[in-house]
């Protein structure tokens, strides 16, 4: 079953549902065999835009390249795109083989190679002795595994999932998607999938695209996306984050970013400009020292325990910052109402 | 599409429809079809109502003479009347019972439902000389009365005796709706109300009975059409000081050229669509279906002993009114003559006899018309349906609203329409007229029928999830192999109740068949009943006729209602997530 990966490359792609604009020029290259996110709230165009690589929604303006050619204005039918839709959309008045074999038979191929791939596809998502099920006799998880069989047994170019794991329960959830992955490895198939869930996208995904309002508002790597967030959508939609407000200087010896309300840190900006610190809650820490040049006092206002970290909020430097604590063991916190001496480490904060 | 085979005329024509999908091209003809048989024969009429008979220019003149005669101004007056009680006596009928229903523990509600269906498998004119038997004059109950109580209840005189069988025909139109309403309001309606300090009456009269009203207007707006466009029913009580049949006597006597019959067509028209209309106005905005997740409708309290009594007595009033007209067809069927006696005389099976020896043509040709229709409704209704709710194409919604039109059509007037239409139109081949050949009649079943069958097509697809079929499109299905392979069996349930819907149902209407008949040869069941019923000697062999109706509607509606059920049980297996 391996084939050459393929390239997918979107050109300025607009699609609207009567007046409402929905995706709003979408440029992008996916990589051959890459496993691609679509990452962002409800309403951002995610699915929009999977569905409009698959052939369904309004007929969109731009071009959708797969290997170099536009398949923009194709019939779905004719795009070889495969793709499991959300609710699995498994056919009930058909047995689990029927649904798999169906693209087999549209494609007209002999009953007996339909029988021995229907076999070997389900064999790979280890169903085969469901085959003469029926899907109501099936559990969720299952019917996915079916609808995933269904779908790369017709060998397609690209693999579209739409919210593969959003109708799976916790445990199950951390399963699949691991299965998933390694399933696209080892078909090698240029592969994408949409989701709402920022854990979900950074566990799987290769690279992601975080859209909103129908733009795509950063592309890149999980850990890229993380650290280094272009505007404060992104940092905010991946994890969580601190927003300070206040202006850049410039100086001899380093520049420094002073804080509305007077503090100062020492920052190198390498050259970006702006007037918002993003922070990480790990970029804070509460030290116990009460003195020290570089440290700014605040009040604890309230606390998490997380297992591994204890969440804080502490009230410092007009805001409200969140800080995470790593916990090692034995009490060691801080009670609320309690002054403490906090450190930025600007080291990694983005400024914006 | 296979185009080796086709001659080179209509490769061309093709080729004009070139730039349109198939979908559109099935579109453009079911188009065509409602054209022709459905709005151009309701303009005719129209038309024809407005024009001057000698002449041919356009004139109110027959409005003028309508309404100078007095027979025409009391018929007017009288349908008005008729319809209007029948939606009051429906609905003295149908409130107590929904009440019961959604608002007590009652272990009875099954008796209620069948209270509610059995009315429905009889249609109201084959019942109508049986129950001048039991409630007439000379009938059963007032033989009784005057016999013991020495006094006569005129339920049959005239007027009240279409009243009275018409709303024990259509009371459940009211009742489902009505209760569906009732049934549709959340319990926190109530509660939030009752936490607010409002109880008793006043919380029905704020509450309750405005949430309810929306579902009340629609069953209540249904009864006053049907009973306002029915022909059958004075027909065979000898009413005919009523809109309907007066159309039917002009052109049936006078000819079809004579004004009056399309002026009184025109007016039924009118009102249908002015009813709908109103009903519609009034319920816009109003959909009160409030019931959230989980275990909905009103808090339902225990009856005491003494309620218990009063609701079983009230149900079972209703439940022997509503069996009347089965338990006298029966009698009329099975008796050998029954006059000025409570029950006939004696009982016999020569009825039957005569009618299988002499009229079995009706039963073959009800079948054979009845199938067609339903056959013809389902795959028009099938492909409106997946043209208004899964196709883009431009007018969609006005083939559904055409379809839907013809509820507001009565009977008689699409046939008066299809005869004026349709009488100097030869079709070849047989050399008659199409509006004397039986296939007409066809026609006009389904046209009539269409209404019930759309919808049916329209639920089944609903059902039928667009991911389903958009599966198989990314599987590369075209349209159309994904339509056969996907959406047309998972509909086959919805479908196939619709077709049993549309079956039953043509297999007994009166109003346009009775136009079209144009020989004996070609009549069905319907118009064999009517015919019968003309003289108390057939009323035998009639009222036999009409058991097997009701045996053939029964049977359909039964068939219909489990074939839902079983095709719910199926959808419900798989649950699909959202």
């Amino acid at each position: 079953m391996s084939r050459k990966a393929v390239e997918i490359q979107i050109e300025d792609l607009h699609v609207s549902f009567g007046s409402t604009k929905v995706l709003r020029g979408v440029n992008m290259v996916i990589e051959p065999g890459e496993f691609y996110a679509f990452l962002g709230p409800s309403g951002s165009g995610k699915s929009t835009l999977l569905r409009a690589i698959a052939g369904f929604g309004p007929t969109p303006v731009g071009r959708i390249l797969i290997d170099g050619r536009d398949i923009a204005k194709l019939s779905p039918w004719k795009r070889n795109v495969g793709m499991v839709f959300q609710s699995y959309a498994i056919w009930p008045h058909m047995s689990v083989k029927a649904n798999v074999a169906f693209g087999l038979e549209e494609r007209k191929l002999p009953r007996k190679e339909i029988n021995t791939r229907v076999g070997a596809a389900l064999e790979l998502v280890g169903l085969l002795q469901f085959a003469d099920r029926m899907p109501s006799q099936l559990s969720g998880g299952q019917q996915q595994r079916v609808a995933l069989a269904r779908t790369i047994i017709i060998e397609p170019d690209v693999l579209l999932l739409d919210e593969p794991l959003s109708n799976l329960d916790a445990s199950l959830r951390v399963q699949m998607r691991r299965e998933l992955l390694s399933l696209q490895r080892k078909l090698g198939l240029t592969t994408i999938f949409v989701t709402h869930d920022q854990e979900e996208a950074n566990t799987t995904a290769d690279r992601m695209a975080v859209l909103d309002g129908g733009i795509i508002q950063q592309m890149g790597t999980p850990q890229e996306l993380y650290d280094k967030p272009a505007n404060r959508f992104v940092a905010k939609f991946l994890g969580t984050a601190n927003v300070i407000e206040g202006t850049l200087h410039r100086g001899e010896n380093g520049d420094t970013f002073r804080i509305n309300s007077g503090e100062v840190l020492n920052l190198n900006s390498n050259g970006s400009v702006g007037t918002s610190l993003i922070l990480r809650p790990q970029n804070i820490e509460i030290v116990k020292s009460r003195d020290g040049n570089d440290l700014i006092t605040g009040k604890v206002k309230h606390r998490e325990f997380l297992g591994s970290q204890t969440r804080y909020l502490v009230e410092a430097a007009g805001n409200e910052l969140i800080i995470d604590q790593k916990h090692v063991g034995g009490v060691d916190w801080y009670e609320p109402g309690m002054e403490v001496s906090i450190r930025i480490n600007t080291q990694n904060a983005v400024l914006l | 599409m296979t185009t080796n085979s086709v001659a080179p005329a209509r490769m061309r024509q093709w080729r004009i429809f070139s730039g349109l999908s198939g979908t559109a091209l099935v579109g453009v003809a079911v188009t065509i079809f409602l054209l022709a048989f459905l709005i151009l024969p309701v303009l005719k009429v129209t038309y024809v109502a407005f024009q001057d008979p000698s002449t041919g220019a356009l004139t109110l003149h027959n409005f003028g003479d309508f309404f100078r005669s007095s027979l025409f101004r009391s018929s007017f007056v009288n349908s008005f009347y008729v319809s209007a009680m029948s939606v009051v006596v429906a609905t003295v009928i149908a409130l107590p019972l929904a009440y019961i229903t959604t608002r007590f523990n009652f272990g009875g509600s099954a008796l209620i439902q069948s209270i509610g269906f059995i009315p429905l498998i009889m249609p109201p004119f084959v019942g109508a000389i049986a129950m001048q038997l039991l409630f007439g004059r000379n009938g059963t109950v007032n033989l009784l009365l005057s016999q013991y109580l020495g006094f006569k209840i005129p339920f049959m005189e005239g007027l009240n005796g279409v009243i009275f069988v018409q709303s024990l025909h259509y009371f459940p139109f009211i009742l489902i709706n009505l209760s569906a309403s009732l049934r549709n309001i959340d319990k926190a309606m109530e509660e939030s109300a009752q936490n607010l300090g409002c109880t008793g009456f006043r919380l029905f009269r704020r509450i309750v009975f405005p949430l309810a009203m929306p579902g009340y207007i629609a069953g209540a707006a249904l009864v006053f059409i049907k009973v306002f466009d029915d022909l059958g029913t004075p027909l065979l009580l000898n009413v005919n000081n009523m809109l309907a049949p007066q159309a039917f006597l002009r052109i049936s006597s006078i000819g079809i050229n004579d004004p009056m019959g399309y002026v009184i067509s025109f007016i039924l028209v009118a009102f249908s669509v002015f009813s709908l209309w109103a009903s519609f106005l009034f319920m816009r905005g109003k959909d009160y279906s409030t019931v959230q997740k989980g275990d909905g409708g009103l808090t339902r309290r225990d009856l005491s002993r003494g309620e218990k009594v009063v609701a079983y007595g009230v149900i079972i009033f209703i439940l022997l009114l509503v069996l009347s007209p089965h338990v006298g067809l029966a009698l009329l069927a099975f008796g050998t003559i029954w006059s000025f006696s409570p029950l006939p005389d004696g009982y016999t099976l020569a009825n039957f006899a005569t009618v299988f020896e002499q009229s079995i043509q009706y039963v073959t040709n009800t079948l054979l018309y009845a199938g067609l229709a339903a056959g013809f409704d389902i795959i028009l209704g099938t492909a409106i349906a997946y043209i208004v709710l899964r196709t883009g194409i431009k007018g969609r919604k006005l083939l559904d609203y055409m379809a839907t039109a013809a509820l507001a059509v009565p009977g008689v007037v699409l046939g008066i329409g299809y005869l004026r239409l349709f009488h100097s139109l030869d079709v070849p081949v047989i050399g008659k007229p199409l509006a004397s050949w039986w296939v007409i009649i066809v026609i006009a079943l389904s046209v009539r029928r269409l209404p019930y069958a759309l919808r049916a097509c329209m639920a089944a697809l609903q059902q039928v999830s667009l991911s389903l079929e958009e599966a198989a499109e990314n599987l590369g299905a075209s349209k159309n192999r994904s339509i056969r392979r996907i959406v047309v069996p998972l509909m086959a349930g919805g479908i196939l109740a619709g077709f049993v819907t549309s079956f039953a149902t043509a297999a007994v209407e009166l109003s346009a068949t009775i136009m079209l008949v144009s020989t004996n040869d070609d009549a069905p069941l319907s118009y064999g009943i009517y015919l019968y019923m003309q003289s108390p000697s057939g009323r035998g062999a009639g009222a036999a006729l009409g058991i097997l109706a009701v045996v053939i509607v029964g049977l359909g509606t039964y068939l219909s209602n489990r074939i839902i059920e079983k095709d719910r049980a199926r959808k419900a297996e798989v649950d699909l997530p959202q």
